[in-house]
Parts: structure tokens; sequence; C-alpha cells
């Protein structure tokens, strides 16, 4: 994988609309972005056990007057769907940033369920989903997610296609 | 199980918060959103009605945002059950204005009072010991005394587990309209600006 630029940016959109708390489960693909909202004076990046535990946090951000984002991978939409019912119902904005894995040229058949299944069971609660399926795609992508969720109170999803991403390769004897 | 399990639940529930000041309650779902309610109703007080195993993680969001307010989490053996994974996020992030009190009564009451795992034997003060919060068991009158002013004033995070007889809590019903219960909390804690 090159280096991409498409992290550093969403980053800087992150800033740019106030965002204070980062929840993250660790991922390949946000790996950049989580380091450098680890790094950022101005935002509490918090590891996560299990993504739920991430809308339920971002719920709590908002109550106490704070902007949030969930950074996951998509195996991880499956653990957040009854979660996501706080958020919904009390219509508290969450933006939630999803890496996509289970399509673009996957490696591993056992990401080929919920991969398949993210936007469907995300809109099946009522979530907003915009796809980024370009590196281009991806910054004009999240900034007017970023919007619709915190100037509507609903919960928005930006699923980053894998062949955004690029597809993670295996190779036995492989040490990381 | 020790025997000691003596304390009437709502009383406790009303001693821990009868000098709540200005701190922040966020209820889990059933019993604990009844006896939050039964107690007094007030606008700082955040009652969820589902989101099961979510309560202590809409504690850390809100106890991160407001670092200089305390925020209590009420909540049930059972909730907490299901999210004891925060446990382990909480004792990594450490939040010092955040402290948990688990309700803990063995039992899923709302369902039909089926055991829970913590009246066969598992101990969620442990848990959270392991997980790097300092957890507190409250079984007697005077173990309730005595830890009643450190709900407010030790750093947390500070779990408590408040271990009462096995039976239901008494059902309360507050305001169930989710857009209400956020904008009357949010009003209450940052004035009516933050709806512009």
């Amino acid at each position: 994988m090159t280096t991409a630029s498409w992290p550093d940016e969403i980053f800087d959109v992150l800033v740019e609309g106030g965002v204070r708390q980062v929840a993250y489960v660790p991922d390949a693909g946000h790996k950049r972005l989580i380091e450098r909202c680890i790094a950022a004076p101005d935002m509490q990046a918090v590891s996560l056990t299990t993504e739920e535990e991430g809308v339920a946090m971002l719920a709590g951000a908002f109550l106490g007057g704070q902007r949030g984002v969930l950074l996951l991978q998509s195996s991880g939409v499956g653990n957040c769907i009854n979660m996501l019912s706080l958020p919904a119902e009390c219509r508290i904005p969450l933006l939630m940033i999803v890496t996509m894995r289970g399509e673009w040229g996957e490696f591993n058949p056992w990401q080929i369920t919920m991969g398949q299944g993210t936007q469907a069971s995300l809109e099946a609660v009522g979530v907003l989903v915009n796809r980024a399926e370009s590196a281009a795609d991806v910054v004009p992508t999240v900034r007017a997610s970023l919007s619709l969720a915190y100037n509507t109170g609903r919960v928005v999803a930006v699923l980053l296609g894998q062949k955004v991403i690029g597809a993670k390769m295996f190779r036995k004897g492989d040490t990381k | 199980m020790s025997a000691a399990r003596t304390l009437d639940r709502r009383a406790s529930v009303a001693q821990l918060f009868r000098n709540r000041g200005d701190s922040l309650l966020v209820s889990g779902l059933g019993g604990p959103t009844s006896d939050a309610y039964g107690i007094g109703d007030h606008p700082l007080t955040f009652y969820l009605w589902g989101a099961m195993g979510g309560a202590a993680m809409v504690g850390l969001g809100l106890a991160l945002a407001q670092p200089a307010r305390r925020v209590i989490v009420l909540t049930g053996d059972g909730e907490m059950l299901m999210g004891m994974g925060a446990l382990a996020t909480l004792g990594v992030q450490k939040p010092a204005n955040l402290a948990i009190v688990v309700i803990d009564n063995g039992l899923y009451a709302e369902t039909g009072l089926q055991q829970a795992h913590t009246a066969r034997g598992v101990d969620l003060a442990g848990v959270a010991q392991a997980c790097g919060v300092k957890a507190e068991v409250v079984e007697t009158q005077a173990q309730l005394d005595a830890v009643e002013p450190r709900l407010y004033r030790e750093p947390g995070p500070f779990f408590m587990n408040l271990r009462v007889p096995p039976v239901a809590s008494i059902l309360e019903l507050p305001a169930r309209d989710g857009p209400y219960l956020r904008s009357r909390f949010r009003t209450a804690l940052l004035g009516p600006d933050c709806h512009l």
C-alpha cells in the first residue's frame, strides 16, 4: 500500500468539524488516522474492546457538549446494531467512518459475511450511509457526512471501499 | 454469596443521591431507571430505556466531555454483564470524575426473575478490580454509610457493587421520549444556546 494522503485529510476535516472524542477499535485501514488522533492535543482518543462501546460513549459525549467520531472496520458494524438504538431514538448525531473488508480483492473468506452485509445492516436500523469508492471521494464524503450528522441529528456512516484502502495481503511467514 | 444482603434497594439509591448536587446521572435500563426516577426526577438525569450494555460507556463519554463534573452511572448487574468490556476500557482510560454503581440483585428482574451470572458465582467487583478499576462491595447499612461520600469524592474510576436482596425494583415510569430526555439534559447542563 502506498502512502495515501486521505487519512491526514480526514484528520483535518475532523479538527475543522470540532471533533473532540475519537473512539476506535484498532484497524489497519485507519492506522494513520488513529495515530494522528492520539497525537492531537485537543482530541481524546479512546481504544475500545468492542465497537458498540463507542456508540454509547459518543452519545455520552454529545450529552456533555462534545462531538465525536467512531472509527471501525466493517466487521465491527455488526457489533453496533442494537446500541445504535440509542443515538437513533434520541436523535443524537453520530459519525461512523467504516473501512470496508469483504469486497474488493478480499483474502479472508470470514470477512465476506459482514462486509457484504454492512450497508444493508446499517440501513435496516435507520443509519444514513455514504460510500467513498475512490481516494478523491474520501474527504468530500467525510466532510458532507459530518455536516449531515451534526446539522440534522442523525447517525451517518461513511463506508470507505476496500478498493480505496487496498486489499490486505497475507503471506505465510509474515510477522505482521 | 454472602447472606448479608440486607439493604433496601430503593432506599439505598435514595441515600446515595440525596446530596447529588450538580453531578450528572445516567441510569441503565430496567430497574435502575425505575430507581433513578423513583427517588425524584431531575433534569441532570439521563434515563436509558434500551441500549443494554452501554450505560458505563455513556458515562465515559460524558465524563470526558465534562471533566469538572462528577458523573455517576447507576445500572444493574445484567446490564453490566452485557457490557463487561467497558470495565477494561475504563481501567485503561481512568476517568477521574466517573463512578459506576451497579445494583446487583443477581436477577434479570425485567424478564421474569431469571438468575444472572452474578447469583452463580461471578463477582463484578472482582472483575472491575482486575481491570484496574477501584471497587467496593456494599451489602450492609454500615458499608453504605461509609461509601456514600466516596461516591462523589473518590478519584475515579470508582466502582460500587451494591448487593441487594434478590427481588425486583418497584416499577416507575419516567419519560421515554428520547429527544425530550436528550434536550432536557443538555439544556440543564449546557444552557439553551446548545440548541442553536
